[in-house]
């Protein structure tokens, strides 16, 4: 008989898939049939009825939707995205370098942010309700409550215009070198991380907390061990489950919403990419970045499930 | 000349507790106990709850749990007094010269980690011994304990191993740093019977072999009997009695001393036979999603008017046997007769008499009741439902229900968190008895209870037995209970009836192999009792 976390996690894997295929439904009939006719909306009100007529046809609106979303998929599942209507240009490749931009302003915050959250987790516990508890908090919850916009026009004013540490703009193009392009994103990564690291690090504080309310930990003080080796050692891992929870709930975060941040240092990621396709009405371009942000927050949250799953010592290890 | 390993002179412990909307208030918790343990030595710390015995216990330790201070007083462990020694010197102390066996070991073992990390976690602190050296002395300690498997059983997680064994676990955990005092709190109370004996003999064999001391915290007075050398006996924070163990169990000085070496003082005449008024007939029952059957076949019967003890381990289907009675579990097969018909398995196909006339009472009192309701609007509710009683007809039924369970009318407006456990038991109780049943199931209702408190409440199911006819299916682990008020029992095992017949019949030998372990394995009040019952077994075990 196989181990019971294989079924557990092959269970979660197929339901992934199964939330994929509805999260694409969705983006299909919301962008295809909710603003009517999209041959209307991209010639615009100008348009001749044997434009509009030609263009049906070119986009082939005039087949059954069913039929239209079927295609549709199973061009994404050959790793089709299909064509952008604005340039003519296949979708596939300019996301792809998109996406990898996103994900390296993404990654390069989640580096920094989730140590960091963790750690000032940690810290809070260690020293509950007294001034590094507070002043932790009090800093985070800060970061969180101002708008990231704002934010990121606070460390430009300061960081880029009067102290000229880092560049305004987040220009990153080819053949930049890791250093040049980390140096490039500064910014961005420092609006992002604050703006992510006040719910994680509440989180990780409130399941720790929750988990040095058990007896195991009372077992710990009355060992006679250290305030930090009990939190370290007894408390955390049995606080795994939901500190990853909240994790990846901020990574998704990272990547499918930094728009705003992306806008504010013009920086080449998805975000930029869909907004300015949303403005071309470029209808196979919209599907085809909700379609990977749906992935990608699926993914990241199938991954909080699984790393669940493993933390737990009577699945991992059962009678 | 022997020498004074522990020694607490004078201890004063305060709690402040913070009532919504009223100012703090602090309590007293223990007012000015003196105790001292000699090396090697064993005192027994007794008392009901709050009697401040797992406080004086912990405060060998300088710990305070829950917001505890020591507010006044010395405590000295080998001569020097631990509450001046600082955070540093507790953190040397801890773990190290005093250790720690929780009463749920279930619950006090880290679930992330391996057994044998944890109890070997100390002494490497320590830098006592390395960690071959410690692991090996574990494995040595395991044996001691009686522990299957002591090579492999330090691999294992908690969850992978039984109460029982857990218990023992700690207590190697316990004694691995090879500290000079041990504090044992409640160690066996969450066990079964069967289970306890053995933990209580290698709980007794490890103190000796090792000369370590203890101070062992318990309820039970016939258990703390079997191991202790002194007994103080302990009552809302000061010390009733302190003593020798024979002086204390043979002759107590005190009336409250007395009372708990004399308690379960109910005599109760077993009742004829007579025809059933419940009839459990080959009843077979499992949850939904196993495949394995948690009753097999089980028939019963209760007369009206009687009380049919249920008896047996966790885990054996005791409770699962009152939710197939309910209706809360339907049985898969067999049939229920109750009061001459026929009762449907499931809930939905019972009629309205059908759930007035089986009641029942739940081991916690406190979680059984809405918090939110008066004590009137608690008992008033089945009064409403059943026979649409409404204001002063109510109030006055509510009044006389009070007076049965022999509580003052003034708690109709009290709310559940103003009561004491027994008080909130008897209004249990009463709101059962309001609906007019004829079948009161009553499941471990003085198992959260202090001995006489219990007492208290199994006097008054008695008296209320003989003033409204109510039959009573009795569910209980515990032996002296079932002596007390039971007319019939079923031993149960396994899902299975193991005995059942009369209380006369079930308690005579001879018994089968399971009844017999069970009725031997409880602990009777008396010096040497855990040595006779283990000298027996072993006999036994011999001649076979």
């Amino acid at each position: 008989m196989a181990h019971p976390i294989v079924k557990l996690v092959a269970q979660r894997l197929a339901l992934g898939l199964l939330l994929l295929l509805a999260a694409s439904v969705l983006i299909f009939v919301g962008t295809q049939i909710l603003p009517g006719d999209v041959a209307q909306a991209i010639l615009g009100q100008s348009a001749t009825p044997e434009t509009l007529a030609n263009l049906r046809e070119e986009l082939g609106l005039n087949e059954p939707v069913v039929s239209r979303y079927f295609g549709w998929l199973f061009g994404v599942l050959q790793g089709d995205l299909g064509t952008a209507l604005s340039n003519g240009q296949p979708i596939g490749p300019a996301l792809g370098g998109r996406l990898a931009n996103t994900l390296f302003l993404a990654g390069a915050a989640a580096v920094i942010a989730v140590p960091l959250a963790v750690l000032l987790g940690l810290v809070s516990v260690r020293y509950r309700n007294r001034w590094p508890d507070k002043a932790i908090s009090a800093v985070t919850l800060a970061t969180i409550s101002v708008p990231e916009f704002l934010l990121g026009y606070i460390v430009i004013y300061f960081l880029a215009v009067q102290w000229r540490l880092l560049p305004s703009l987040a220009t990153v193009y080819d053949g930049m070198t890791l250093g040049e392009r980390l140096y490039a994103i500064g910014l961005p990564v420092i609006v992002l991380v604050l703006a992510v690291l006040g719910h994680m690090m509440r989180m990780t504080r409130a399941a720790i907390l929750n988990v040095m309310q058990s007896s195991y930990v009372e077992t710990a003080e009355l060992k006679g061990l250290r305030p930090f080796t009990i939190i370290a050692r007894h408390a955390f891992p049995n606080a795994i489950a939901p500190i990853v929870n909240v994790v990846m709930i901020n990574l998704a975060y990272l990547v499918v919403g930094v728009v705003v941040v992306e806008v504010v240092f013009v920086y080449p990621g998805m975000g930029q990419y869909l907004v300015d396709h949303v403005s071309k009405r470029d209808v196979p371009v919209v599907q085809a970045c909700g379609l990977v942000f749906a992935g990608v927050y699926i993914g990241l949250n199938l991954i909080a499930d699984i790393v669940s799953i493993l933390a737990n010592p009577r699945l991992r290890h059962p009678k | 000349m022997p020498e004074t390993l522990l020694e607490i002179r004078d201890l004063v412990l305060e709690a402040t507790s913070y009532p919504p909307g009223e100012p703090p208030k602090t309590v007293t918790l223990v007012h000015g106990v003196s105790v001292s343990v000699e090396k090697g030595k064993v005192l027994g710390l007794i008392g009901e709850s709050g009697a401040g015995k797992s406080t004086i216990g912990l405060s060998s330790m300088a710990y305070g749990r829950g917001g505890v201070r020591i507010t006044g007083g010395q405590v000295l462990v080998n001569g020097r007094d631990i509450l001046k020694i600082g955070p540093g010197g507790l953190r040397k102390l801890r773990g190290k010269e005093v250790t720690y066996v929780a009463q749920s070991a279930a619950a006090s073992f880290n679930p992330a980690k391996p057994l044998m990390e944890q109890v070997i976690e100390t002494t490497l602190i320590s830098g006592q011994m390395t960690k071959t050296q410690a692991e090996a002395r574990a494995v040595d300690l395991f044996r001691q304990l009686g522990l299957p498997n002591p090579e492999t059983i330090g691999k294992r997680f908690p969850h992978q191993v039984s109460g029982g064994q857990l218990q023992r676990v700690m207590t190697a955990m316990a004694l691995c740093p090879k500290p000079d005092l041990v504090v044992f709190d409640e160690p066996t109370t969450a066990l079964d019977v069967t289970t306890q004996i053995d933990v209580l003999a290698a709980i007794k064999r490890a103190i000796r072999e090792t000369g370590v001391a203890a101070l062992y915290i318990t309820h039970d007075l016939a258990v703390v009997a079997q191991v202790a050398d002194d007994i103080m006996v302990l009552r809302h924070g000061k010390t009733v009695e302190y003593g020798s163990v024979q002086q204390v169990i043979e002759a107590p000085r005190e009336d409250y001393t007395r009372a708990l070496v004399s308690v379960r003082s109910i005599d109760h005449a077993e009742k004829p036979e007579a025809p059933p008024l419940l009839s459990i007939q080959n009843v077979t029952a499992r949850y939904k999603g196993t495949n394995f059957d948690v009753l097999k076949n089980v028939s019963v019967e209760l007369p009206p008017g009687q009380t049919l003890a249920i008896v047996g381990e966790s885990g054996s289907g005791k409770s699962t046997l009152a939710r197939v009675i309910t209706g809360l579990l339907p049985a898969t097969q067999g049939r229920i007769t109750f009061a001459g018909r026929d009762l449907s398995p499931n809930l939905a196909g019972r009629s309205r008499d059908d759930l007035r006339e089986l009641q029942m009472i739940y081991q916690m009192a406190d979680v059984a009741m809405n918090p939110r309701q008066t004590v009137e609007t608690i008992i008033g509710r089945p009064l409403e439902f059943y026979f649409g009683l409404r204001g002063a007809a109510k109030r006055q039924r509510v009044q006389e229900l009070l007076d049965q369970i022999e509580m003052g009318r003034g708690f109709a407006d009290r709310y559940p968190a103003e009561l004491s456990g027994g008080q909130k038991q008897r209004v249990c109780i009463a709101r059962a008895l309001a609906a007019k049943p004829r079948l009161i199931i009553c499941d471990e209702v003085t198992s959260a209870l202090d001995p006489l408190v219990a007492d208290g409440i199994l006097k008054l199911l008695l008296n209320l037995q003989a003033e409204e006819g109510v039959a009573y299916l009795f569910i209980t682990h515990d032996l002296a209970t079932v002596r007390a008020i039971a007319d019939r029992i079923a031993v149960m095992f396994k899902g299975q009836v193991q005995r059942y017949g009369s209380k006369s019949d079930v308690l005579t030998p001879p018994f089968d192999a399971y009844t017999d372990l069970l009725l031997s394995s409880v602990p009777e009040m008396k010096l040497g009792w855990l040595e006779q019952v283990l000298e027996t077994r072993r006999m036994e075990a011999a001649g076979n």
